[in-house]
């Protein structure tokens, strides 16, 4: 089983956190991303995540074997949120175990870093004024009906 | 004259997401293309939906990223991946 998944659903940590289990393990480092109520000095409302799953979770597979290979790592696991998150909500979890604390905070630093930059999610804020826009796409346009018509 | 394979449409599946999708209006097509790379393909995409600017574009195919001057075959799912912002 991967060992970087999607969750269109909630979820907590606690029902993943047996995935890191494991007896050599004297260290366990998380990291939980929140979605917050601004960004750029907006305030946000709610967000959407879109991913392309059946590449998001080779390359999010891809990211953990780098994290055991840089570090000296017992176990290792992300989730990532889909679909329409409230101000609060849990978006991502990571989790590492390893022998010494040193190795489990380098490494869950490394999955969340290279997550953000390289899996294949996007998201989109609605914000407070009632406009929305994807992250990252330099595109912020108000509210229409999709599927309107190209040039 | 025989027809060189470049000028022999291929079918191609294309899929898009996010700001693409809402762009086009639909997250799929399919549809036939003499384009030989998926760098051709966005291209000729391009004229047609007249992409927003967006930075850095990326390309998968059948899955798996891949540079622009990959060849693009009949029968290949071709998704065009705009900045990602997981996280």
């Amino acid at each position: 089983m991967s060992r970087f998944e999607f969750s269109r659903e909630p979820f907590t940590p606690e029902r993943h956190r047996a995935r890191v289990a494991d007896p050599v393990a004297g260290g366990y480092a998380s990291f939980e991303g929140w979605v917050r109520n601004h960004n750029d000095g907006r305030g946000v409302l709610r967000l959407e995540y879109e991913g392309y799953e059946a590449l998001g979770i080779k390359e999010g597979e891809r990211i953990v074997a780098e994290a055991f290979e840089r570090f000296p790592i017992a176990q290792a696991h992300c989730v990532h949120r889909l679909g329409v998150l409230e101000v609060g909500d849990l978006a991502v979890w990571v989790a590492v175990t390893a022998a010494h604390r040193d190795a489990a905070f380098a490494a869950c630093r490394y999955i969340i870093d290279e997550v953000k930059n390289r899996v294949p999610i996007w998201k989109k804020e609605h914000y407070a004024e009632g406009d929305s826009g994807w992250i990252n796409c330099e595109v912020r346009s108000a509210d229409a009906p999709a599927g309107s018509a190209p040039r | 004259m025989a027809t060189t394979s470049a000028d022999t449409p291929i079918a191609v599946r294309v899929e898009y997401f996010a700001v693409l999708r809402e762009h086009v209006g639909r997250a799929r097509e399919d549809l036939r293309t003499t384009a030989a790379t998926v760098g051709e393909l966005w291209a000729e995409l391009d004229r047609r939906y007249a992409f927003p600017a967006l930075g850095r574009v990326k390309v998968a195919v059948n899955d798996e990223f891949r540079d622009w001057s990959a060849p693009v075959r009949d029968g290949d799912f071709v998704v065009f991946i705009p900045p990602v912002a997981g996280g």
